[in-house]
């Protein structure tokens, strides 16, 4: 936004005054608003007497903020918008030929990806890594991979599942159990757990079949809930709330491990110092090539005459049967396909963090991942990596914005304001862009040329 | 009359407890075009999507080339090639034209559709003008013609047809009364049509059935019926297109 208000320049009296009337009004409105909200707190004394704490000078900073906020808006941000509108307007439309980077997204993106975690172990030293790869990268590429996964569900088959996090909780839960009981290995349990979130996922999907919108994501959405309440009473087998640790972490396919009590310990093998860095480093990896895979699958499935019945399918489904398309085998493929990478991602998150409970697979969970594809551009790969890696990231960044407490004094701590950040980025981005990041669909059918369409093609009124 | 291509035996068709249809009887020949006219409400629609398994018929019998289809699942009854050019065209409007196309062709893998598109674009050359389009960007005619375009991708062996003129301007109606001749003439295509463009339809057609109240009242020549005084009277007077 600086950029913008830098460029105001014609900025008279009386838009200033005009400015400054509005920031007044605004910050009056902002303090009947917060006066009871903000500036006065409730709290128990010691003698258990419910007490009135004033907090004067928060109230005043959150009024201030708003007037500032006004005053730009009006004086700078607004004269911006219009400028640029009516330039838009006048500017003749060309078509422009994609740049470099604009062709090449997909393939600059994953080799920037490959080599995160070394760039940062040369910039922040190996500790110092730690974060950066652990809670940055695998966590953002863990929402990234579920993401794609729900896309497959709610962006190409156009089925509102609400209880996806479920699918992650089977595939999390099958590995944490067969690990410690059995003890197998990671490496057949991946696809075990994939297949037994897949076989949910058709179980899921049989009742379901009739319903459609409202009525499918409310079953869904209680089909997730049941997933979690079983968890929590099931204790001869889950342990319920307290959930289940000591879960055995990757191997490197028998050649190395990763435990420091092991002879064939990764630093033993490599004669390295010995660090947690390295676990971390190969689980980015393990975790990137997930996402790629489930991104590769995604885009040849939609070449596929499955990919195009489920875009069909959430077009219309009554001329899908017209067509002969059997609609109750391809909304099942949907459902069990996105649940295999839910169970894929779940096994991986259990395997990462050595703990599973119920907690972690909360509504919560699904309705981030859902927001996440949502604000991506159902059905856009990229859109959705984006949607991924600000959401995800954003509220990680939160935790590191330490000067914040120099203006809103030393209580005050970002991160519980994750959520409400995170509604207004979706108010924001839902006015903005309607369709998500990426709205434009990349069609799979050409007779003889290849032409994006873009987004402003879309917008008709289906009748 | 047996051998004929669709055979409808006395089908009763119920939404709820209401009936909609009362014991139609239609038949159609291969080669034929046969229209079905009627006022809003008679059913016409009703028998179209009956043919097509849904709803589904509670008693009588739909039988196609042989086949008993009264009691199959609709995508069954798309794969013996009955095509649809359904009520408000349906089709897929986030689509581009060509993907359009290409999902009706689905039925045999592909295996025709760059010939077959090519024919659905030398019938409709507006289309292919527009072949990178998306579906619910064109106008209602284009949309109609794309609707008819898709069925023809199936090769069918009977072309459902309902109300392909609805909301058209009279010169795109004319386009695509004349294109189900052309389609008829050339290949011998079997068309089953509903309109309530009476005039329109019962000119193009070998035969007609008028529907009332969920019964077939009339059922004749196109030239009888639109001479019949019944009909004149009640569809064609004063709705001359």
């Amino acid at each position: 936004m600086a950029a913008i208000t830098s460029t105001a320049a014609p900025a008279g009296d009386n838009l200033l005054a005009r400015a400054l009337r509005e920031a007044f009004y605004a910050g009056l409105i902002a303090l009947g608003l917060f006066f009871l909200l903000v500036g006065i707190k409730t709290d128990l004394n010691i003698r258990n007497q419910l007490i009135l704490v004033p907090r004067w000078g928060l109230l005043a900073t959150v009024v201030a903020l708003v007037a500032a906020g006004r005053f730009v808006t009006v004086a700078f941000i607004h004269p911006a918008v219009e400028r640029r509108k009516a330039a838009a307007a006048t500017a003749p439309v060309v078509q422009r030929e994609p740049g470099f980077v604009r062709r090449n997204l997909a393939a600059i993106a994953i080799v920037l990806l490959a080599v995160f975690p070394p760039a940062v172990m040369y910039v922040s030293g190996l500790q110092g890594s730690l974060k950066w790869i652990d809670n940055f990268g695998i966590q953002i590429l863990i929402y990234v991979m579920l993401a794609w996964g729900l896309n497959i569900v709610v962006g190409l088959a156009g089925l509102l599942d609400l209880g996806y996090v479920a699918f992650y909780a089977v595939g999390a839960y099958s590995y944490a159990l067969l690990g410690t009981h059995f003890g197998l290995s990671f490496w057949i349990l991946l696809p075990a757990a994939g297949i037994m979130a897949a076989f949910w996922g058709i179980i899921l999907g049989f009742p379901v079949l009739r319903l459609r919108g409202d009525y499918l994501a409310i079953v869904t959405l209680a089909f997730g809930e049941i997933i979690r309440l079983v968890l929590i009473n099931w204790r001869e087998v889950t342990r319920g709330s307290a959930g289940i640790s000591g879960i055995p972490k990757v191997d490197f396919f028998g050649w190395f491990t990763f435990n420091v009590s092991d002879p064939n310990y990764i630093a033993k093998v490599f004669d390295l110092p010995v660090s947690g860095v390295y676990y971390k480093v190969f689980l980015y990896y393990l975790i990137l090539l997930l996402c790629l895979l489930t991104a590769y699958v995604t885009i040849r499935l939609r070449r596929m005459p499955v990919g195009r019945a489920w875009e069909a399918l959430r077009e219309d489904e009554i001329a899908c049967r017209s067509l002969g398309i059997n609609t109750t085998t391809t909304k099942l493929t949907a459902f069990a396909i996105g649940a295999m990478f839910a169970g894929f991602a779940g096994s991986f998150f259990a395997a990462r963090q050595g703990f599973v409970s119920p907690e972690s697979f909360i509504f919560l969970e699904s309705a981030i991942i859902l927001a996440i594809v949502v604000l991506g551009g159902m059905g856009s790969l990229i859109g959705i990596a984006i949607a991924a890696a600000l959401m995800i990231g954003g509220t990680e960044i939160l935790r590191e914005l330490t000067f914040l407490k120099q203006v809103f004094g030393p209580d005050f701590t970002p991160e519980l304001y994750r959520m409400l950040l995170f509604g207004m980025a979706m108010v924001i981005v839902m006015i903005w862009k309607p369709r998500g990041f990426v709205g434009s669909r990349e069609p799979t059918a050409f007779l003889h040329e290849r032409k994006a369409i873009s987004a402003s093609f879309t917008k008709e009124g289906h009748g | 009359m047996a051998g004929s291509l669709l055979q409808v035996e006395g089908v009763e068709t119920y939404y709820g407890n209401i009936r909609a249809l009362n014991g139609v009887s239609v038949s159609v020949e291969e080669g034929e075009i046969v229209a079905l006219i009627g006022a809003n409400g008679a059913g016409k629609s009703t028998l179209m999507m009956t043919i097509c398994g849904s709803p589904r018929a509670r008693t009588g019998r739909i039988v196609f080339a042989g086949t008993d289809i009264t009691r199959l699942p609709t995508h069954e009854i798309a794969r013996l090639r009955i095509a649809q050019s359904p009520e408000g065209r349906r089709i897929f409007p986030r689509m581009t034209v060509m993907e359009n196309l290409q999902m009706g062709a689905s039925l045999d893998k592909l295996k025709y559709y760059a010939e077959d598109a090519e024919k659905v674009f030398s019938l409709f050359p507006r289309l292919k003008e527009r072949i990178n389009q998306r579906g619910g960007t064109l106008s209602g005619g284009e949309q109609q013609m794309l609707s008819i375009g898709r069925a023809l991708m199936a090769r069918p062996k009977l072309l459902l047809l309902d109300e392909p003129s609805l909301g058209l301007a009279p010169l795109i109606v004319r386009q695509i009364f004349d294109a189900i001749r052309e389609l008829n003439r050339t290949e011998r295509l079997t068309v089953f049509l509903v309109e309530q463009n009476a005039f329109g339809a019962l000119k193009l057609a070998n035969r007609g059935y008028v529907m009332v109240n969920g019964r077939v009242t009339m059922d004749g020549t196109g030239r009888e019926l639109l001479a019949s005084p019944e009909v004149r009277a009640a569809y064609l007077e004063g709705g001359r297109h």
